[in-house]
């Protein structure tokens, strides 16, 4: 299968695509190391004249960077693990418990796969605000502490190790939780990596649901963070922004070289 | 399995089921009762009935934002499918190079929406932008894409469409490991060109995973929201107030938690029915095998 003879247009083509999304994110840094007087003056220059760090000086001057990023992947850590050890449970109770009342609670889980966020945080502001809960933690991290998703695929994946495994466990003395935690998490290893790393990336970029839970800057996010910096800067300040979406954007993209394969594996193999 | 002792299941799903139930179906519920209210979150609700879901649909506003939203969401549905779909063809090659290129290209699905809009913002700005530095190069007028209400909503989709094909084309990429080589170079052998072979031996197998990344996309991109509220703002002339957005502005913008919720439950409504179209297809594919 292999294109005999036209070798070079593909290769051709591949470059252009690599260009279409490795131009963006160069133009990003470029105009990072820009001063503003050169973005007024030529704003199309395709180096900066010397390698300028004031826009980053300017990002971590106006903005508590390294206590955003704290909140920020402390909540995303937080909810990954609490999905995981929820998930876990749940999981195993689905997959290969006999009870009445099963299909009601798979009928559950299954539904919340249809519902977004965005279908819920107007109820969920307003309990919130009654109790207080709004501009905290909590207000982030609970109603993403179970997964709907995490605790199907976890289901899923428990139905192929096979029950003699729990029932020699149990014939050991474990307890049921201990066959949870010790016995069955370790053989799911590959399905809650990914489940980690997908839910850590999608809650340390999430913009939406740290919007509508604050209001002041007690809990903010780094995502709203730099957002703001576009907001309070007036006109033409695109170096000091881009700056701040270097910023941003660095450890997820360093997560994703070291973890290609997991984050790959994990968006495919959900189809 | 049996279960050691009859609370043992419900012991293991009671957080997962209250957490969910609280969080996700819960408040569908409670934004119904809320509908039908008219409240400022300042003086006391008052009931109002169906006024809020009449308001909304008043000059048939209800029903732009809706097609507006299902606008939006064909333009990147259709943009991530072929570019996705083309760039699986062109990149299931071995070799480093072309890993790289499929890297690359995913990237963006890994990067903050946040990021991503803000980027383009800056490469689309009408006075110094890059993106119009090009267009004018090949001869088009100056405009401000998101400024201008015609054109803002398309450079929306531009934006959804590169931040998404990536996510295609990793899905494409993993249904085109399913089709068999044998079966094209048999195809081959009996003299079918590259064009046939796509269209007869590889497209009819990718056709699920096409209805998957079809309806997938749709459902994401329904949701738009953060695009929105950072690039433009439901501007110009609302030409680009798309579903979320206009939740968020009843309640945060014009303190309306009745028209919010109102706003809510059709959204919620909509979604059930990308749902059972999702369903449908889902099953049309079981079906065919």
């Amino acid at each position: 299968m292999s294109g005999r003879g036209k070798g070079l247009p593909l290769l051709l083509l591949a470059c252009v695509a690599a260009a279409a999304w490795l131009v963006p994110y160069a133009w990003m840094v470029v105009t990072s190391f820009k001063t503003l007087p050169e973005i007024v003056a030529h704003p199309g220059a395709p180096l900066p004249e010397h390698l300028d760090v004031g826009a980053y000086r300017e990002v971590f001057a106006t903005l508590p960077v390294a206590r955003y990023m704290g909140i920020t992947v402390f909540m995303a850590v937080t909810i990954a693990l609490a999905q995981i050890a929820l998930a876990l449970p749940a999981g195993y109770a689905l997959a290969k418990l006999r009870f009445v009342g099963k299909r009601w609670a798979f009928g559950v889980v299954l539904a919340c796969l249809l519902v977004p966020a965005q279908a819920t945080f107007v109820p969920v502001f307003l309990l919130f605000a009654k109790t207080h809960v709004v501009n905290t933690m909590t207000a982030l991290v609970l109603p993403f502490a179970a997964s709907a998703l995490g605790t199907f695929l976890v289901r899923q994946a428990l139905l192929s190790v096979p029950d003699e495994i729990i029932e020699a466990a149990r014939m050991d003395g474990a307890g049921e939780w201990t066959i949870v935690y010790r016995v069955l998490a370790p053989m799911l290893k590959p399905t809650l990596v990914s489940l980690f790393l997908v839910s850590f990336v999608f809650h340390y970029n999430d913009y939406f649901w740290p919007l509508v839970m604050t209001t002041d800057d007690s809990v903010r996010t780094l995502p709203l963070g730099v957002a703001l910096l576009r907001e309070q800067g007036t006109g033409v300040r695109w170096h000091i922004v881009m700056a701040g979406n270097v910023v941003l954007s660095l450890p997820v993209l360093a997560l994703f070289a070291l973890a290609q394969k997991h984050l790959v594996r994990a968006v495919s193999a959900r189809s | 399995m049996n279960p050691r002792a009859r609370w043992h299941p419900w012991a293991m799903l009671a957080p997962t089921l209250l957490l969910l139930a609280g969080f996700f179906l819960l408040p569908i519920g409670v934004a119904a009762f809320e509908s039908l209210y008219s409240w400022d979150l300042l003086t006391p609700p008052r009931y109002v009935g169906m006024a809020n879901y009449q308001a909304l649909a008043a000059h048939g506003a209800l029903l732009q934002v809706a097609l507006r939203t299902l606008g939006y969401s064909a333009m990147v549905v259709a943009g991530t499918m072929t570019l996705g779909l083309g760039l699986a063809l062109l990149l299931d090659r071995p070799g480093r190079f072309f890993g790289f290129v499929r890297a690359s290209v995913f990237s963006a699905y890994v990067v903050s929406w946040v990021a991503v809009a803000l980027l383009w913002m800056w490469m689309l700005d009408g006075n110094a932008g890059i993106a119009g530095t090009l267009l004018r190069a090949l001869g088009a007028p100056r405009v401000a894409l998101l400024g201008d209400p015609a054109w803002a909503l398309p450079a929306l989709a531009v934006v959804g469409v590169w931040k998404l094909t990536g996510y295609a084309m990793i899905v494409f990429l993993a249904g085109l490991q399913g089709v068999p080589r044998s079966l094209l170079e048999a195809a081959a052998l009996d003299g079918a060109g590259a064009w046939n072979r796509f269209r007869h031996v590889t497209m009819p197998l990718l056709a699920p995973t096409a209805a998957f990344v079809a309806t997938t996309s749709l459902v994401t991109s329904f949701q738009a929201f953060d695009v929105v509220r950072i690039m433009t703002q439901g501007g110009p002339a609302r030409a680009t107030e798309l579903f979320v957005y206009a939740i968020y502005e009843q309640i945060f913008l014009n303190l309306s938690v009745g028209r919010a919720s109102a706003l809510t439950v059709v959204f919620f409504v909509l979604l059930l029915a990308v749902a059972a179209l999702q369903l449908r297809v889902w099953r049309m594919r079981g079906s065919e095998r």
